[in-house]
């Protein structure tokens, strides 16, 4: 059963009747999705159903045949360039796999975005960049390391405190506890949580992590053969009849997550 | 939404003073809100309380909330802390959150200096003799494996190397035949060019025969294989480097020399004569085809003379140089490939040096050849 998304006035993302087609296979076949003001979305599916193709064609990176994408009520594809910049502006990106600047330090990772859209003085370009470091659990002395000198999980703070250096008000994040262990992954949740609250926030969230599910999100959205096939919170999806989500949700791993 | 201009107003209140904040104080505000802060620091001391009243503020985002907590840090004094007052609920975890801020680590600048200069060029110098060893390092360990490979044939892999022939091979032939082509239709006008001066145009076969089989087609050959495949080898193999592909394949009990580079140091050795001699064919061509069309020396009167010009031996000297040239390129590129660092700099770094150094060795290569091969007289 399709979930048709009813149109509402504090989505902050809107898309509407998507259609991506690699070759001849079509990946998301006229998919509709809302995401509301303040809340934090998990995004599920089974492995290639097209999760990060989603996220991929909200922010611009892949191109639809079909359909029409709405980011903070703009229309992204009748936007003008300046438009368009003034919506990326207020969005951050975490890469599934950090997309750090491997030639720039973190200090400067993190200052980049800033130091493009805002004349700011160095000192205050340099406490940002601690507090966002601070806000995302790590210490200011990583402020100088390489990328390539971090680890997995240290990789992904920093992506995160890059993907919100200009204090965005959107943040999608493509499966940010993936390859970090469990207790690394609750922290991250909960910073997530966290920074929504701090922040105001608005978070899409791509994700395998059922602990994220339960204690990070609000809301949750399910991708399969190319459409939602279901949304809304965790009790929903316990109650759906869909056999995936009947697995994934009510299966051992499941079981395990909630005991 | 975004409420109006960020403000900072100044309300006496008694012996006291008042800031009072309005507006949005966000990251799109950062600019002008940096001078009002940078501003307001200065009452530092002016009164004996001072307090800064955040309740009319509208919006406030990591920026304004750390601006509003550094301006409250400078308005401290000793004896009086600076209070912020009328902080909403939903405004006062972010406020709390900058508070954990400390003062920011210092920037380390390495400024310019003749000792720094110095140092550099004295690291560079020293840098060449551990290039040295490490090109023979490497030429060690690309023989052991040969070696291996000669005791246990089943472990060379065929199918790679067949695959690096083809892209350093195979896939090589059009432009090296194009560019050799074009240079010996340029060297055989020029001779003629000046040789008619001296109504000895004829001799322009022999300057051709000799400078491309001897010299031009496989130097020429050899840097346009160091520019082509030898930064392709560095790119491919410092990119395995950096997702750690390579320290995979030597947990898995495989040895990186024989699996990556021994067949692709076997296809260059191949290609390069192979390359060389297809190079020296399409100049002769191109220099005999100008030679008729330009310098009106017939095909037949052209073949009979470069017989009588060159020798056996010519093409021989030519040729024995190609597979030590395509050793030296393909040692070259993967000593810089293995030695790539974590960025994408660094991996570009590499590449640069790569192709320099492989053109660099080719030419000293080349002149020892040289020399080499006039003290034995051919």
């Amino acid at each position: 059963m399709a979930i048709q998304a009813q149109p509402t006035s504090d989505a902050i993302i809107r898309v509407r009747d998507i259609t991506v087609q690699f070759g001849k296979t079509r990946v998301l076949d006229g998919l509709n999705l809302d995401v509301k003001r303040g809340e934090i979305l998990g995004f599920v599916g089974p492995s290639g159903a097209g999760k990060s193709v989603l996220t991929r064609t909200i922010i611009g990176l892949v191109p639809k045949i079909a359909g029409r994408i709405e980011v903070f009520g703009v229309d992204l594809d009748a936007a003008s360039a300046s438009e368009r910049r003034g919506v990326e502006r207020r969005w951050g990106i975490l890469f599934q796999q950090g997309a750090l600047f491997s030639s720039l330090t973190v200090r400067q990772n993190i200052q980049f975005p800033v130091r493009e859209y805002l004349k700011v003085s160095q000192r205050l370009l340099d406490e940002i960049m601690v507090a966002k470091l601070v806000m995302v659990g790590l210490k200011p002395e990583v402020a100088d390391r390489y990328p390539s000198e971090l680890s997995g999980g240290m990789i992904k703070r920093v992506a995160l405190a890059r993907a919100l250096a200009l204090d965005p008000e959107l943040v999608f994040l493509d499966e940010p506890t993936s390859g970090l262990d469990p207790i690394g992954a609750g922290d991250f949740d909960e910073l997530v949580r966290t920074l929504q609250r701090t922040l105001g926030l608005t978070v899409f969230m791509v994700t395998h992590d059922l602990d994220s599910l339960y204690t990070a999100c609000d809301r949750i959205a399910v991708l399969g053969n190319g459409k939602i096939i279901a949304a809304g919170s965790i009790a929903d999806m316990k109650a759906s009849q869909h056999p995936w989500l009947q697995e994934y949700f009510n299966g051992k791993r499941a079981r395990a997550v909630v005991v | 939404m975004s409420g109006g201009d960020p403000t900072l107003e100044r309300i006496a209140q008694g012996n006291g003073l008042a800031l009072c904040a309005a507006g949005a104080w966000t990251a799109r505000f950062a600019p002008v809100l940096e001078r009002i802060v940078a501003d307001a620091e200065k009452l530092r001391g002016s009164r004996p309380n001072i307090f800064i009243d955040v309740s009319q503020i509208s919006k406030l985002d990591t920026f304004g909330a750390w601006l509003i907590e550094r301006l409250r840090r400078s308005l401290s004094q000793a004896d009086a802390e600076a209070k912020i007052s009328g902080l909403s609920a939903n405004y006062s975890t972010l406020v709390d959150e900058v508070r954990r801020v400390k003062a920011a680590p210092v920037v380390e600048s390495n400024p310019v200096s003749l000792t720094g200069m110095l140092e550099q060029i004295g690291r560079a110098v020293a840098g060449t003799g551990t290039t040295v060893i490490s090109l023979i390092d490497m030429l060690g360990a690309v023989l052991a494996a040969a070696g291996h490979v000669l005791i246990s044939p089943r472990s060379f892999r065929l199918t790679s190397t067949i695959h690096h022939l083809e892209q350093v091979c195979w896939r090589a032939v059009p432009i090296v035949v194009l560019i050799t082509f074009l240079i010996g239709c340029i060297i055989s006008q020029q001779g003629i060019f000046h040789f008619r001066k001296f109504g000895a145009d004829i001799f322009v076969v022999d300057m051709l025969g000799v400078l491309v089989l001897r010299e031009i087609g496989v130097l020429l050959v050899a840097i346009m294989v160091a520019g082509r495949s030898g930064s392709a080898y560095t790119a491919e193999l410092g990119s395995m480097k950096m997702r750690e592909e390579i320290d995979a394949l030597r947990t898995m009990g495989f040895d990186p020399i024989e699996v990556l580079i021994l067949p692709r140091m076997l296809a260059l050795v191949l290609a390069l004569p192979i390359l060389a001699f297809l190079g020296a064919m399409a100049s002769l061509y191109g220099g005999g085809l100008v030679a008729w069309l330009y310098g009106g020396v017939d095909p037949e009167a052209f073949l009979l003379r470069l017989r009588d010009a060159i020798s056996i031996d010519h093409f021989i000297v030519g040729i024995v140089k190609a597979p030590v040239m395509a050793a030296v390129i393909g040692i070259v590129a993967c000593v810089e490939g293995l030695a790539v660092q974590g960025s994408a700099e660094s991996l570009g770094q590499h590449t640069t040096a790569s192709v320099v150094k492989g053109i660099f060795f080719v030419i000293v290569m080349d002149g020892v050849f040289a020399i080499f091969f006039a003290s034995i007289g051919m």
